[in-house]
């Protein structure tokens, strides 16, 4: 039972399009390195969001829309700066086969929905329905429906607290 | 019961009770870090969470060394917050020219059995000690500094044998580069990698550095090895023998998967754009003609790789139209270099030397590539746009090969030149 956005998204359903990549989306494609200087001011770094993957891409994104990818989605750096930016440009989720550890980490503590999932089926463009608390995603213009895999319980209870900021605050620390 | 592997060990220790594989549990850490690029924003993550203070003083550290001196002012105020905040909190701060940080961690900081988190991926550098070091994001830092604990799910280990011998010309940086491409830049996602086998004792502590480093480039968690007299010696060497301690896998560990390499049959390595794992044997490429090679980084700044490659540059001169930089990894190594005479090596044959820090291997400063322009480095990623131009390209080696091909002009074999 996938149930992790309850408090937070209380069984919220999210709507958008999908922007499709391939495997292997580095960090260093999501955040470049070149913009090192932006790190302070997340904003203005927002709008290089994945530049170096697809440079229109932050032109084109809408609020809620999703990044859907193949495997080893945020391999590379622990720059957080990377799935934060993306939340700052309006990603709703990001949909992927697998992702690498240290993006997915980050994904849950900032509270940005990080789903594992077959993507394959899903192109550029397709509308899809996410129902984060039944773990189903119904890819509107195809009309089909996939399955996302559970988290651990442990991210289930950081992302229900809103993230790891919200929790250590609301705890007093770990309570997990 | 089934024996424990080295991760297992370290984690149950921290976590006051027996762990294996899956579990997951609330740990306390030894040593929390930050970089240039990770510090500023686990400082502010910190403040939200109401927290003026670092748990472990001694042991919570910001390094300066991405952007080191900083090229320009946004990074000279994120400096400045880092070392506000160090100066208020009593936390350790690194300063612009001491090194690259993974470098001053095993120099200074890690020991055997530690846990150590930083707010960087080649974290898991420390490993080779022995320590149980991860790389993770600003906010899991900013806990680590304030509580000097992090949730941990202990890890899978896959058991790397390093077996049979090391040929002419063949490097750790070889032997890591043929395991990734091996088991692919995600071979290892969620896993540790626990490092053995016939040549562990072959494996000097810069070799093991090296090959820990890059243990995050097969997704790893950490990339461990056991402590052993090597690892004293080491320790002793730097006035640190009163942290050593044993740590070793028990018989009978439970292993995910036990993968024996036969070093035998590899030969000098090369990573072609954009991926680590995107290698071939330094024979198989035909005249890629270089414009900039890098000496240096966390992964190959050490003193053994700057000798190594100071020893093919001897008396020879950097081809016309190739740049030439070297950086050695800490103010440490940068010191022994000098007195060695390696620098005066390196300079003499046209090289760029420059200060320690991690210079162009993120695209900040210090040899941005030009567009279309090939680099040969010895940093451990590749990845389009790391160096700072998405329209240039990164081979990786180790400073043998980097050095020989400087004098080529092409990525060169460098058992043409090691007798
Ligand atoms: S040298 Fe390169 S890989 Fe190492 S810490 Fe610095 S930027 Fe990261």
């Amino acid at each position: 039972m996938n149930n992790y956005a309850q408090e937070s998204n209380s069984s919220k359903i999210l709507i958008g399009r999908s922007f499709k990549f391939g495997d292997d989306i580095s960090t260093d494609l999501i955040a470049p390195g070149r913009y090192f200087h932006l790190r302070s001011n997340l904003p203005e770094l927002a709008k290089h969001v994945l530049e170096d993957a697809d440079p229109e891409f932050a032109n084109k994104i809408k609020e809620g829309d999703f990044v859907v990818a193949g495997k080893n989605f945020g391999l590379g750096s622990s720059r957080e700066h990377a799935p934060a930016i993306m939340k700052i440009a309006g990603v709703g989720a990001v949909l992927a086969k697998s992702f690498a550890r240290i993006f997915f980490r980050n994904c849950i503590n900032i509270g940005l929905p990080a789903l594992i999932c077959d993507t394959d089926s899903i192109d550029d463009g397709d509308v899809l329905e996410i129902n984060l608390g039944e773990g189903i995603i119904t890819d509107k213009t195809k009309n089909l429906q996939i399955k996302f895999n559970p988290l651990p319980e442990v991210m289930i209870k950081i992302l229900n607290d809103g993230g790891l900021v919200n929790h250590i605050e609301k705890n007093k620390g770990f309570n997990l | 019961m089934a024996g424990k592997t080295i991760s297992e060990k370290i984690i149950s220790e921290h976590a006051g009770k027996e762990l294996s594989a899956g579990d997951i549990a609330v740990v306390d850490v030894d040593i929390v870090m930050s970089q240039d690029g990770t510090g500023p924003l686990a400082v502010s993550q910190l403040k939200k969470m109401g927290f003026c203070g670092v748990k472990n003083k001694k042991q919570s550290i910001f390094f300066i060394d991405h952007a080191s001196p900083s090229p320009r002012k946004e990074l000279s105020n994120s400096h400045m917050v880092l070392r506000d905040f160090a100066s208020q909190s009593g936390a350790v701060i690194s300063e612009v020219g001491k090194g690259v940080c993974h470098q001053i961690l095993v120099e200074s900081y890690a020991c055997p059995g530690n846990i150590v988190i930083g707010g960087d991926s080649h974290t898991c550098t420390s490993g080779a000690l022995g320590a149980f070091a991860t790389g993770m994001g600003s906010t899991d830092i900013a806990v680590g500094y304030a509580l000097a604990k992090t949730w941990l799910m202990v890890p899978q280990t896959i058991k790397i044998n390093f077996n049979g011998n090391i040929n002419k010309g063949v490097f750790a940086k070889d032997l890591i580069i043929y395991l990734i491409a091996k088991i692919t830049s995600d071979g290892a996602t969620y896993r540790a990698l626990e490092f053995g086998g016939e040549l562990l004792d072959k494996l000097t502590i810069d070799d093991r550095f090296t090959i820990s480093n890059m243990a995050v480039e097969a997704g790893a968690k950490t990339g461990i090895f056991p402590s052993d007299k090597v690892t004293m010696e080491y320790l002793k060497s730097q006035g640190r023998s009163n942290c050593f301690r044993e740590i070793y896998a028990d018989e009978g560990a439970d292993y995910e998967r036990v993968i024996d390499i036969n070093c035998s049959v590899i030969e000098p390595m090369v990573s072609q754009p954009h991926t680590v794992d995107n290698a071939l044997p330094v024979s198989a490429l035909e005249n890629i003609k270089v414009d900039q090679v890098f000496i240096g980084t966390c992964t190959n700044g050490r003193l053994s790789d700057l000798r190594i490659a100071a020893s093919i540059l001897k008396g020879k001169k950097v081809a016309n139209g190739v740049r030439l930089i070297v950086i050695p990894a800490s103010m440490d190594i940068y010191i022994k270099a000098i007195k060695e005479g390696i620098i005066e090596t390196f300079v003499e044959s046209g090289a760029v030397v420059l200060a320690p820090g991690c210079g162009p291997c993120v695209g900040i400063h210090q040899g941005i590539l030009g567009d279309g322009e090939v680099c040969l480095s010895t940093q451990n990623r590749n990845f389009k746009g790391r160096m700072g131009n998405p329209d240039s390209f990164i081979y990786l080696s180790s400073p043998a090969t980097a050095a020989w091909s400087s004098v080529k002009g092409y990525i060169a074999d460098p058992r043409e030149v090691l007798v």
